[in-house]
């Protein structure tokens, strides 16, 4: 019985000793804990100063970032810190530089994106074509955490919250009403570059653990779902962080008593629950239409 | 240089990828969707894979995935208007299904490993043969052929859509069909160079463009001369330097080129600033955006 593998029954009880009957389990959801509320969090204001693509390039910025360390034989997590702070340093640059409306701003972030890719690639190429293990950069291990790595993501959590607690208040009145905010003297340029930079940290910390794509899941859809809900900031907040946290789990568990994938299930998850509240939020007339 | 037949083939699939690629890149970064580009990109990959997943040739399934989600985000555009976040929810889920179907691939053929998705993700300009090259060729010079067919049009309903549907222009089948022509783009482009140069050749000549000229057509050519002359010179670079891989150095130029043309319009300063065409800011389709950072 116990050589044939989990089998998932109805007692939840059962269920439960089997999930964390190994340690590598354990420490999947423990991390994954940490990470959903962090990201939930940072990506609630992600969403809401519709800094996506800039979220999504720093994802993909994490790749180069643990190329690059493999390559100098320096641990990986300084290639992910270092290019995910190197890159929110260049997305505010040339945040400058997106004059012209958005259109002048996205284009940057694109090249932002595309050029430190290429780095990546260079830096693939020059260790040796080793590729084994640029699947797991790219889509995670999520099951081979240790229990220092669980140490080390807590101290960035909760540095990360604790500064994001701090620059909370006025950074939601500067997304909400950026010039209504810079004449009353909140300093909206610092506080951009700030929350990059949180971002960059929150995102790094992620892709260790889930890999460079699936960072992004766990940023944009709970925070997304959520602010479909309701429009009060401490509630979406409280929201966005519960949701993160609950497809996380779930995801978890179904992957333990399923073939597939972690990052399928958590994508999954939390992208049926978004269209669940989307169709729900839809009008009447558009409801009846579908 | 030219002497390999690698090389020949590079130019010609390149040359011509890059056009369409920095003539479309111009409209992209006009209408501020150099994310749904980049999206593309990720669901040719995610496409391919579930092709290879199954069985089927991946072409087909870069084409089905590319068109059908271009033409989904394409519809959105106008009614809802798809901003970024909807893209990146979409996105995001579409990168889940690529890990499953990775999962799949990997554990289905037993000598299979991370390569096939690696060359998805990169491509190898390098590794064409001249079939793969004459057809890379063939499809961007379809793209181009289409673009200017409804280049008026769409640069009118990009600029400002309020004026253009009041014209009797379809502003939305415009948004649909200009996402199929990138949608079919990105696909060949994906496999032909790499999901990394096709963002690259979008974002970084159609950005360098918009910040050299404020004259659309200008700037359409203008995209199109420096993805065209990256390539070139990314390809000659990385020809005589061993370790630089095409990508890379191609991206690197075209990188080069945006930064150039950034600076130059900074050091001019206020002038153009206060010149720019107030319409394209004030009615640019995202305007959600625009709101929060202005």
């Amino acid at each position: 019985m116990s050589l044939s593998g989990p089998h998932l029954s109805w007692d939840l009880v059962a269920d439960w000793e089997q999930l964390t009957a190994y340690p590598f389990m354990v420490q999947a959801l423990e991390a994954g804990a940490i990470v959903a509320v962090m990201a939930g969090a940072i990506g609630w204001f992600m969403v809401l100063r519709r800094q996506t693509f800039a979220g999504h390039t720093l994802a993909v910025i994490s790749f180069p970032g643990a190329a690059a360390a493999t390559l100098a034989a320096i641990p990986i997590a300084f290639g992910y810190f270092g290019a995910c702070a190197l890159g929110a340093l260049a997305l505010a640059a040339v945040g400058r530089e997106g004059r012209g409306g958005r259109s002048g701003e996205s284009a940057a972030i694109g090249t932002v994106q595309a050029f430190a890719l290429g780095l990546g690639f260079l830096f693939v190429g020059l260790y040796g074509g080793q590729l084994a293990g640029l699947e797991s950069l790219l889509f995670g291990t999520f099951l081979g955490i240790t229990q220092g790595q669980v140490v080390t993501l807590l101290c960035i959590a909760v540095a990360v919250l604790s500064v994001l607690a701090v620059i909370g208040r006025p950074l939601f009145f500067t997304s909400v009403d950026g010039s209504v905010a810079r004449a009353g003297g909140v300093p909206t340029r610092a506080l951009a570059v700030a929350f990059l930079l949180l971002l960059g940290m929150a995102v790094a910390a992620t892709a260790e653990i889930t890999g460079a794509l699936l960072v992004f899941a766990l940023l944009v859809t709970p925070a997304a779902t959520a602010q479909l809900i309701t429009a009060r900031p401490a509630l979406g907040l409280a929201l966005s962080v519960v949701l993160a946290f609950l497809v996380t789990w779930i995801g978890l568990g179904i992957a333990y008593f399923s073939p597939y994938p972690v990052g399928f299930w958590v994508t999954s998850l939390s992208f049926g629950l978004y269209v669940l509240v989307r169709l729900a939020a839809a009008p009447p007339r558009l409801r009846a239409a579908i | 240089m030219l002497g390999h037949e690698f090389m020949r083939n590079a130019y010609l699939a390149g040359t011509f990828v890059a056009l369409a690629c920095g003539a479309i890149g111009y409209f992209v970064v006009l209408r501020a969707q150099v994310f749904a580009g980049d999206a593309l990109s990720h669901v040719a990959f995610a496409g391919a894979l579930g092709a290879a997943a199954i069985g089927i040739d991946i072409r087909l399934g870069l084409f089905a995935a590319t068109l059908v989600v271009g033409a989904g985000l394409g519809g959105l555009g106008e009614r809802a208007r798809a901003d970024d976040v909807v893209i990146g929810t979409v996105f995001a889920w579409i990168l889940g299904l690529g890990a499953l179907f990775l999962s799949i691939f990997v554990s289905g053929s037993s000598g299979a490993d991370g390569t096939a998705a690696v060359r998805v993700l990169f491509g190898s300009i390098l590794g064409l043969s001249g079939g793969e090259a004459r057809l890379a060729a063939a499809i961007a010079i379809a793209a181009c052929l289409a673009l200017a067919a409804i280049a008026r049009p769409l640069l009118l309903a990009s600029l400002d859509p309020e004026v253009a549907r009041g014209l009797g222009v379809p502003v939305r089948a415009l948004g649909v069909v200009f996402f199929v022509i990138l949608g079919a783009v990105a696909a060949e482009a994906t496999q032909a160079v790499g999901a990394l140069l096709l963002l690259g050749l979008l974002a970084a000549p159609g950005g360098a463009a918009r910040l050299l000229t404020d004259r659309p057509w200008l700037g359409v050519a203008l995209a199109a001369a420096i993805a065209v002359g990256s390539t070139w010179l990314g390809l000659f670079l990385s020809y005589e330097i061993d370790s630089l891989p095409a990508g890379t150095a191609i991206i690197g130029v075209a990188t080069a080129a945006f930064l150039l043309a950034a600076l130059r319009d900074r050091a001019r300063g206020g002038v153009r600033r206060n010149n720019r065409i107030p319409a394209i800011t004030a009615n640019a389709p995202d305007g959600a955006g625009a709101r929060l950072e202005a």
